[in-house]
């Protein structure tokens, strides 16, 4: 092997190889939906999308986190589901009160973060175990704040956040509430996803490229030369989950706003948790740790989605799905597994 | 007897640490001056290790202590030696794969602008530590996963240098590196002397030593034993001093040496650029020890013949028939059977949890089954037969084996291949971190064994061991076998001076030294 000086690009890509796939697809896979739909390429259709979409790549996101550190977080749809109900209390008035509703709601998420990443590091316990645990005592919470589904939702958030620009303008009153002619190109495009856009700039960009954030990386890479190099391995572990409960919590809030209710439903969460591993490991995260990003789950996401839209327009049997969606898991798995070929010592495998 | 001056940086005083009951550093006397070049020598087990470990803050002496520049330190860890100006540079590579080559050079403190890492300028610095050491075509963003172990190694020192080093320990820095490599490396340590660095180098290649060191200290079993400056002592005088260590252990009278026809022959194997050309027999009766400072092919080639590394060229040969070894199931079932006591024992060897009855007849399960179930009577009487021949001292063979000490754990693995009635006995350091009484309960089995006719190839990082135990061994070094040892010409002194590959000494009581 040869350590000649390679090009930045050429490395880039290589290295995005998983990501770089991901994206490819769901852009193909994605134009033949909207060619195939009788309303294709219109913002109502991006729209429905979008609200589809955005509670799953939030999950998708709160999910890489963990992963990256070499662990898998059960609990993410039951944290999700925890603040959706919560939402439905706190979110009903108009005002002041709903963003004081909001920001107690974030608190919520990252808090249940918080406590899986204690529980992780202080109690040393692997996370898949500990955050099946939480994710039961977060479901439970759940059920004692709705026992039955109901609650509701102030209405103009509701309708501000789940369609276009345009009437996010109108609902909130800005840019000549929404009429102004700059805006007019814009006007169409789904709030969701400008809101997943934000989140992913404000959060994971800033994340990636902090101490902490690298420090994560570091340990999912090797923990133990994470510790020598003399990084705070409890700080980034307690971090990550933090962080993750955070996502799964944004997550929460907006499938409360979406539903226009709070539903403690425990299959749907337990479902939205599995969905969000395939998310991660579909966008080219390795479930060993240390390689991949939340960017790349968010396509992952995409993808898993798509496939569910394509069903229904190409009037496929619905059955067909999870088999479908098994294929394209397990061809991202294999994708991962290939290094493995070049293993030389046959003891390296079990290490 | 060391030497002080003024001009001293770090200095130990009385550094004593023990693991468990194992001195591992007495009452160490040591120091390093500024902008000097200082070797440490000494066999496998001499100290060494122990003694950068303790400056470099990874553990903690028991006794003594440590002033640098004049002011008293002690360092609770790795991070906060590195504060101090004291920079290491390990032996295993404290890089993650997974991280590009300026993230790992930058990782402890990187650059940053607005709270955040500045990728640029971590950038720009990987690429001038790599320049300083002549390595301008790896590409920072390249991660090190991807990075052939020579590169890694530059990448770790540019590391190292990033820290601005008062204190620089290069621990066997140099094995994986490739000759260029080493030029800079050179000129490097000249630059960094120049500047006033105080340089600790640990090596076992004496041709290195001689070039670059200013002074060198001798240890032996866990003391220092003496420092002297470049030049004041000889080869063989270094050799000497390293030797003495004191016996500890008695082992079975060996039969007289005798030729004989050789039942395991290796021919020309070579693997990675870790075994080079590798040729060797062992005859049926015959114990063969492979010896060597650590790290130079041995386990390699105990792993090549069981199946475990893949794309290994040459041969291997029992009774004269070519075996194909790809996987421990073939070796198992070459020839007359192969077995191997791996090197780790809690991972490789038992499965902890599982008892110790099921751990002894894991691997001749085919042997005590009938059709595709156990059979239970066979079992109990083989574990019966197992535990009195090896003399393990058990409970109950339905305990878990995680219950047993350490030199009965290693009586199970060694009595687990026992039942395969194997022809050919691969032994890696099976001795390591056991009691003197299980060690000799162990050599006397191997050469029970060995009349009984098998074949008994044996690393060993003791050299007493090789002494004591093999009719003949061969030592490695750089992954060739680069002296072959027998009869009374196994001693000390030609093992270490063939260990640190000094040439003359060959051609002393019959050794006779290959390539």
């Amino acid at each position: 092997m040869s350590a000649t000086k390679q090009s930045d690009l050429g490395l880039r890509i290589r290295q995005n190889m998983g990501f770089s796939i991901a994206v490819l697809l769901f852009v193909i896979v994605y134009f033949l939906y909207h060619l195939a739909h009788p309303k294709g390429f219109s913002s109502q259709v991006l729209v429905q999308n979008s609200n589809e979409v955005f509670s799953l790549a939030m999950l998708a996101m709160a999910q890489t986190v963990p992963v990256l550190l070499g662990g898998l977080d059960l609990s993410v749809g039951a944290v999700m589901t925890l603040v959706d109900c919560l939402a439905s209390h706190l979110l009903e008035g108009a005002g002041p009160s709903v963003g004081f509703g909001i920001i107690a709601c974030l608190f919520a998420g990252a808090l249940a973060g918080f406590v899986n990443g204690c529980v992780v590091v202080f109690g040393r316990i692997q996370p898949i175990i500990a955050t099946l645990a939480t994710g039961a005592v977060y479901m439970g919470l759940a059920l004692f704040l709705r026992p039955i589904p109901g609650g509701k939702i102030n209405e103009d958030i509701n309708w501000a956040m789940t369609n276009a620009l345009g009437d996010f303008a109108e609902t909130v009153g800005i840019f000549e509430d929404g009429k102004a002619a700059w805006f007019q190109p814009i006007a169409g495009v789904p709030t969701a996803l400008v809101l997943l856009i934000i989140v992913a700039l404000v959060t994971w960009v800033p994340f990636r490229r902090s101490v902490t954030g690298r420090t994560v990386y570091a340990i999912g890479s090797a923990e133990g030369a994470a510790f020598m190099s003399g990084l705070n391995i409890a700080g980034g572990k307690l971090a990550a989950f933090t962080l993750a409960g955070l996502f799964a919590g944004i997550g929460g809030i907006f499938m409360a706003i979406q539903t226009s209710s709070g539903n403690a439903d425990i299959p749907m969460a337990g479902a939205y948790t599995l969905s969000s591993i395939a998310s991660v490991v579909i966008g080219g995260t390795s479930l060993l740790g240390g390689t991949g990003g939340a960017i790349g789950s968010i396509f992952g996401t995409l993808i898993l989605k798509v496939i569910s839209f394509n069903f229904r327009v190409f009037d496929i049997a619905p059955l067909l799905q999870p088999l479908f969606e098994g294929l394209v898991l397990l061809a991202a798995v294999s994708l991962g597994a290939l290094s493995i070929l070049r293993v030389k010592n046959q003891l390296e495998l079990f290490r | 007897m060391t030497t002080r001056d003024a001009n001293d940086m770090l200095v130990l005083k009385g550094i004593s640490k023990r693991y468990g009951g194992v001195k591992a550093l007495q009452d160490v006397d040591f120091s390093c001056g500024r902008g000097r070049v200082h070797a440490v020598l000494g066999e496998n087990g001499a100290g060494k290790s122990t003694l950068i470990k303790i400056i470099s803050g990874v553990v903690q002496p028991d006794e003594g202590s440590m002033t640098l520049d004049g002011s008293a330190v002690s360092f609770r860890s790795p991070a906060a030696a590195n504060d101090a100006g004291i920079v290491c540079i390990f032996q295993e590579l404290s890089l993650m794969p997974d991280l590009t080559v300026a993230d790992n050079i930058s990782i402890s403190s990187p650059p940053r602008k607005f709270g955040l890492i500045d990728a640029k300028a971590q950038r720009h610095r990987a690429e001038e530590l790599l320049a300083t050491i002549g390595c301008e075509d790896v590409n920072p963003l390249m991660r090190i996963r991807d990075l052939p172990l020579s590169r890694r190694q530059m990448v770790e020192i540019a590391k190292a240098l990033g820290k601005k080093p008062k204190i620089l320990i290069l621990d066997e820095a140099t094995s994986a590196l490739t000759s260029s490599d080493v030029e800079k490396v050179y000129a490097m340590l000249a630059r960094l002397k120049a500047e006033g660095v105080a340089i600790l180098y640990i090596s076992h290649r004496m041709h290195e030593i001689e070039a670059l060191a200013d002074d060198a200290s001798v240890f032996r079993n866990g003391r220092h034993i003496e420092t002297f400056k470049k030049g004041a002592r000889s080869n063989d005088e270094i050799v000497q001093l390293m030797i003495g260590r004191e016996i500890s252990a008695h082992f079975p009278p060996k039969p007289a040496y005798e030729i004989r026809k050789p039942l395991l022959e290796i021919r020309n194997l070579s693997w990675e650029n870790r075994l080079h050309d590798v040729s060797l027999s062992v005859g049926r009766g015959e114990i063969v020890g492979l010896g060597g400072l650590d790290g130079q092919g041995q386990k390699e080639l105990l792993l090549s013949m069981f199946g475990v590394l893949k794309r290994v060229s040459g041969d291997v040969l029992i009774d004269g028939v070519p075996q194909k070894l790809n996987s421990p199931i073939a070796a198992k079932s070459a020839g007359g059977g192969i077995a191997l006591v791996p090197e780790d024992r809690k991972t490789e060897g038992l499965m902890l949890p599982m008892s110790i009855a099921e751990n002894l007849v894991i691997a001749s399960l085919d042997e005590l089954s009938s059709g595709i179930f156990v059979d239970e009577a066979k079992v109990s009487n083989a574990v019966a037969d197992a535990i009195q021949r090896l003399k393990i001292k058990i409970g109950s063979p339905d305990d878990a084996v995680s219950t047993l000490s350490g030199g009965n754990q290693q009586k199970v693995v060694i009595a687990k291949w026992l039942m395969t009635r194997p022809d050919v006995i691969l032994l890696n350091d099976p001795t390591r971190g056991i009691d003197v009484g299980t060690k000799q309960e162990i050599y006397r089995l191997l050469r029970e064994l060995a009349n009984e006719g098998a074949a008994i190839l044996f690393y060993s990082t003791d050299y007493d061991e090789l002494i004591g135990s093999c009719d003949r061994v061969a030592i490695l070094y750089d992954g060739r076998i680069i002296s072959e040892l027998q009869g009374d010409a196994i001693n000390e002194k030609n093992i270490v001076a063939a260990s640190l590959n000094i040439a003359g000494q060959k051609s002393e009581g019959g050794a006779h030294v290959g390539h």
